[in-house]
């Protein structure tokens, strides 16, 4: 298994709200539309994690929502890429320090890209996605193992 | 065996193996096609044409996820059954010009069985993947399986049985006699009527066979998340796609040898090499053409059904135009 160039010309996007007001998914449909369009990039929204290539969460992590959170990122077959959407999953936002938010999404999974917002702009979750891409062109040409051993060394 | 069927046996095989490869670029090819022009219809701009290309490779790279409570021999099996199944379809299809590899061998109640393979695959796979949402998509694509078939059957056996009345004695079912002879020549006006409501009945069947979008029932993505392919990643998902991709195919050439086998060539009364290569490229426009109405142009205009709004679709009023389609032609044929 070697990450190729196909990778990032056919990103398929999971959406996973934690707890989210509904401006960012409402943000984040809006890509799909004629105005935006992602699916010229080649960017789908999916319906099932074991599909998708990157995560999109919205929402500060509530505590119903944190065992489903870690359960949801552990689904998303390898290579993968978490961008979190929205000021409420970089911060907390207006939640932060709250008894019913166990967040920011950070705490509890690796993020690879913060867009920030309340709510995110189209053109921003747009950027965010390419970024992610960086990630996974820094990962291009590795093995499944070797990814793995990258993926260490940078936690580290 | 002697040495010349041995060398016949062997060209078959590589014949084959040409087929299965360029039916799955075609596949691939029609489905880029078909989203660029989905797109279009929606003032998109839409992924390139090489699209579907790309999310093959990519889901080939994929992590393949088998879960914990599935059981994997079905579980991995059940995409190479589909994938397998409806590439020996291409075999019996012909293309254009182009005569079938195994035309002699099989006709159209087998591919009509073998159609049917690719759905009890998908059944099996969603079955065996041990999640709620999976099973819920497996039954809801076996209520729509014997909900379309019965359509699907009708249209073979009305063309059948009036090919026979006009010439007895010839194997009715082949395809190639059918697209030797189309329905449109046999029939009178009545008949001709007939012949639409049961080009109309294979039309409307079509989308369900291909699981897109008004009888997308069993794949639903908005409320099951993916219905019978939740749990299906990586190159089992891949395999798949290209499942579905060469239906597509399989399922416009259908429509095209049993009721466009017209040729552009003895217009401009051409013959030779020539002829076949105006006809071959013919065939693809008429192709692209059909995917065009039967998969692309009725996803984009209407939402998706309920799976009880489904069944009634098909199995009362699109047998009821099937039916009503056999009656005018049987009609045409007393008076």
């Amino acid at each position: 298994m070697k990450l190729d160039k196909y990778l990032d010309r056919s990103l398929w996007v999971f959406h996973l709200n934690t707890g989210s007001c509904n401006g960012c998914d409402i943000e984040i449909v809006a890509l799909l539309t004629p105005r935006y369009d992602v699916e010229r990039f080649g960017i789908k929204l999916v319906g099932s994690p074991k599909h998708a290539d990157v995560l999109l969460i919205t929402g500060p992590v509530n505590r119903k929502m944190l065992p489903r959170l870690k359960l949801i990122y552990e689904q998303t077959p390898d290579p993968k890429a978490v961008i979190v959407v929205g000021t409420c999953g970089t911060s907390g936002g207006v939640f932060y320090d709250s008894y019913n938010i166990v967040g920011p999404v950070d705490k509890h999974i690796p993020v690879d890209v913060y867009v920030p917002g309340c709510p995110a702009r189209p053109e921003g979750i747009i950027n965010g996605v390419l970024k992610a891409w960086l990630k996974l062109e820094r990962l291009r040409g590795l093995s499944g193992k070797e990814v793995e051993q990258k993926i260490e060394e940078v936690k580290a | 065996m002697s040495g010349g069927s041995i060398i016949i046996f062997v060209l078959k095989i590589f014949a084959a193996l040409v087929i299965a490869i360029f039916g799955i670029v075609l596949g691939l090819f029609c489905k880029g096609i078909d989203r660029k022009l989905a797109a279009m219809m929606q003032s998109r701009v839409g992924p390139p044409i090489r699209q579907p290309f790309l999310d093959f490779f990519k889901l080939m790279i994929k992590e393949n996820i088998v879960p914990d409570n599935a059981v994997p021999w079905i579980f991995n099996g059940a995409p190479i059954l589909a994938l397998v199944s409806t590439i020996s379809i291409l075999f019996y299809i012909p293309f254009g010009p182009i005569p079938a590899l195994l035309g002699n061998s099989g006709d159209l109640i087998l591919i009509a069985y073998l159609l049917a393979i690719p759905a009890i695959a998908l059944v099996a796979g969603g079955f065996s993947s041990g999640s709620t949402y999976a099973s819920i998509g497996a039954q809801r694509e076996m209520v729509l399986m014997m909900s379309y078939e019965l359509p699907l059957v009708t249209i073979i056996i009305t063309l059948g049985w009036r090919l026979n009345l006009a010439y007895p004695g010839l194997k009715v079912f082949s395809l190639a006699a059918l697209s030797a002879n189309p329905i449109w020549g046999l029939v009178g006006p009545l008949g001709f009527i007939g012949a639409l409501l049961l080009l109309f009945t294979l039309v409307i069947v079509t989308p369900a066979e291909l699981s897109i979008v008004p009888f997308d029932i069993p794949e639903a993505e908005t409320e099951l998340a993916g219905g019978v392919l939740v749990e299906y990643s990586g190159r089992n998902l891949a395999l798949f796609q290209l499942t579905n991709a060469v239906k597509m195919v399989v399922m416009a050439a259908l429509t095209v040898a049993l009721f466009f086998p017209y040729n552009i060539a003895p217009l401009f009364s051409l013959s030779g090499a020539l002829a076949s290569v105006i006809d071959t490229l013919f065939f693809f426009v008429k192709l692209i053409v059909v995917i065009f109405f039967e998969a692309t142009f009725i996803r984009v205009a209407v939402a998706r059904l309920k799976i009880d709004q489904a069944s009634v679709v098909y199995l009362i009023f699109l047998s009821a135009i099937g039916l009503l389609g056999l009656l005018f032609i049987a009609m045409d044929y007393i008076i």
